[in-house]
């Protein structure tokens, strides 16, 4: 009698961990930052900064107050140009063009990058004429193309339905999650490429805060979206990649799904984990 | 498990450690149960037999009460990074740990069934076994006590020894049944017994991965050693 083997030896790829972050693949960049420094007067604010914003997906900057990433949206629009002293230097470069060069079309520029503040920020007149008015800047539109514009809005900003019977209203009248919703609206409603979200729900309750992820989750097939937030659930919940900023470095830049699993710099981990002191 | 500066909230801290303090003592009492259950079968001792299944009751308490900790601090805490990995990581070993406890229960239920017949060849090979598989729970339950992923690799690579005592001792038990149909009983129990260390030594295997998951934030970067390879053998009758 005899007791034999046979097979090969069994090689099994079987393994504890799991590598979350595998599957997360970044589209090309819509917004390349390349070394930009920013200075309010002499204070250096942003140190080379390099990042890429993907093109329609989200990017959330997290880092504590004052670590320049409310500044680096302020770069992206060319905000900081309305206050005297404030300069940038570098390359943030957008369709081969280089958006903090002085030759730059500041009107054009900011209907290409729209801005939603943490605050809402409704002008003080109709729900309609909230949305119209920012159109009317840019482009000559017949009564009925502008309705159907602020019809698409408002649906693209998740407020038609609640809205649609009280477009002649007062936007004064709107709770500050539908304020924030419409100002999103508005934003979009000059069909811009990119959306700077500056701490866009902070002043919202949580079920606000949800609508307007939702709508950033949407949003973002056809939009390049940076979204700067204190929450780091929320940057978790909506973004793609995350970009962590310390003292106007950008630490590091990952998925979110490793930047929240493991991350490889240090200070990363200790902020994520609530360590820092 | 926790290796870092503390937190800006005093009391995740103390989470994080009575987590970590409830995996070594539930460690513990699953290395104990091992031991016992290596008494009952080769000492024959039926009071050790008894005593493993009793630990039993403990573990599966101490199981339910880290799935608990761990529910409660992913909701309350609501956890990144290492921390995340990390109570994460609690709460597969806690399954590890319970499965471990299981398999040594059943070892020593089958002791006593066996310490009925006489024994039919030399223990030797299982004997080995039982020391390797208590020295790698040993060094593992210390890795764990001390984010060691050093260590948990060196336990990792070691279960290869395990398959292969395993290997040897299922041959030789098979060779014993076929000389001789009486053998049969308690040798089936010896290779149930055999099976079951091997399976603690995987689950040693996972523990290991877990651990240097938790800590290195990446899985080993290696293929897994799968050294038991009975279930490729076949018996042929003589000619």
């Amino acid at each position: 009698m005899s007791t034999t083997m046979s097979g090969q030896q069994e090689q099994h790829n079987n393994r504890g961990g799991v590598q979350v972050h595998a599957n997360t693949a970044l589209n090309e960049a819509k917004i390349s930052i390349e070394n930009v420094d920013f200075f309010y007067g002499e204070h250096r604010a942003l140190k080379s900064i390099n990042l890429d914003l993907p093109d329609r997906q989200v990017t959330g900057m997290i880092g504590p107050s004052g670590c320049g990433k409310s500044t680096l949206l302020r770069v992206l629009n060319r905000m900081y140009d309305l206050y005297p002293g404030q300069r940038a230097t570098g390359n943030v470069m957008m369709d081969g063009h280089n958006i903090i060069a002085p030759d730059t079309d500041l009107n054009s520029l900011r209907s290409r990058i729209g801005m939603v503040f943490q605050k809402p920020t409704p002008f003080p007149m109709t729900i309609y004429d909230n949305i119209a008015f920012g159109v009317k800047l840019h482009e000559k539109l017949s009564k009925s193309q502008m309705d159907e514009r602020v019809e698409w809005s408002l649906t693209r900003g998740a407020l038609w339905t609640e809205v649609k019977d009280r477009l002649q209203t007062s936007a004064m009248g709107l709770s500050g999650g539908q304020q924030q919703r419409l100002c999103i609206a508005r934003t979009i409603a000059v069909r811009p490429e990119v959306i700077l979200l500056d701490e866009p729900t902070s002043a919202l309750d949580p079920i606000s805060t949800l609508k307007i992820e939702e709508l950033i989750d949407e949003l973002k097939h056809d939009f390049t979206i940076a979204i700067v937030t204190h929450n780091m659930q929320q940057a978790a919940r909506c973004a793609d990649q995350v970009a962590f900023f310390y003292i106007g470095e950008m630490v590091e830049v990952a998925p979110a799904a490793q930047l929240f699993t493991a991350p490889k710099e240090k200070r990363t981990q200790d902020y994520v984990t609530g360590r820092f002191g | 498990m926790s290796e870092q500066s503390e937190h800006l909230v005093k009391s995740f801290d103390q989470d994080l450690k009575r987590l970590t303090d409830m995996l070594i003592r539930m460690g513990g009492i699953v290395e104990n149960q091992v031991a016992l259950a290596s008494e009952a079968v080769m000492e024959r001792n039926a009071e050790a037999a008894t005593r493993t299944v009793e630990e039993d009751v403990k573990v599966d308490a101490l199981e339910r009460e880290v799935d608990a900790f761990v529910i409660r601090m992913l909701a309350l805490r609501q956890p990144m990074a290492a921390d995340l990995r990390h109570i994460v990581a609690g709460l597969k070993i806690t399954g590890d740990l319970e499965r471990i406890g299981d398999y040594a229960a059943n070892v020593a239920k089958r002791s006593i069934v066996l310490a009925q017949f006489p024994a039919p060849y030399s223990m030797g090979g299982l004997a080995h076994m039982l020391v390797l598989v208590q020295g790698q729970l040993k060094s593992i339950i210390d890795a764990l006590g001390s984010n060691d992923s050093d260590k948990a690799i060196e336990v990792w690579r070691s279960d290869r020894a395990v398959d292969d005592i395993y290997n040897t001792i299922f041959r030789e038990l098979i060779t014993y049944m076929m000389e001789d149909p009486r053998n049969i009983t308690p040798c089936t129990h010896l290779l149930f017994i055999a099976k079951n260390l091997e399976r603690i030594g995987d689950h040693t295997t996972n523990i290991a991965e877990t651990i240097y998951y938790a800590v290195k934030g990446e899985v080993i970067p290696d293929v897994r050693p799968k050294g038991d390879t009975s279930a490729y053998a076949v018996v042929r009758p003589k000619e």
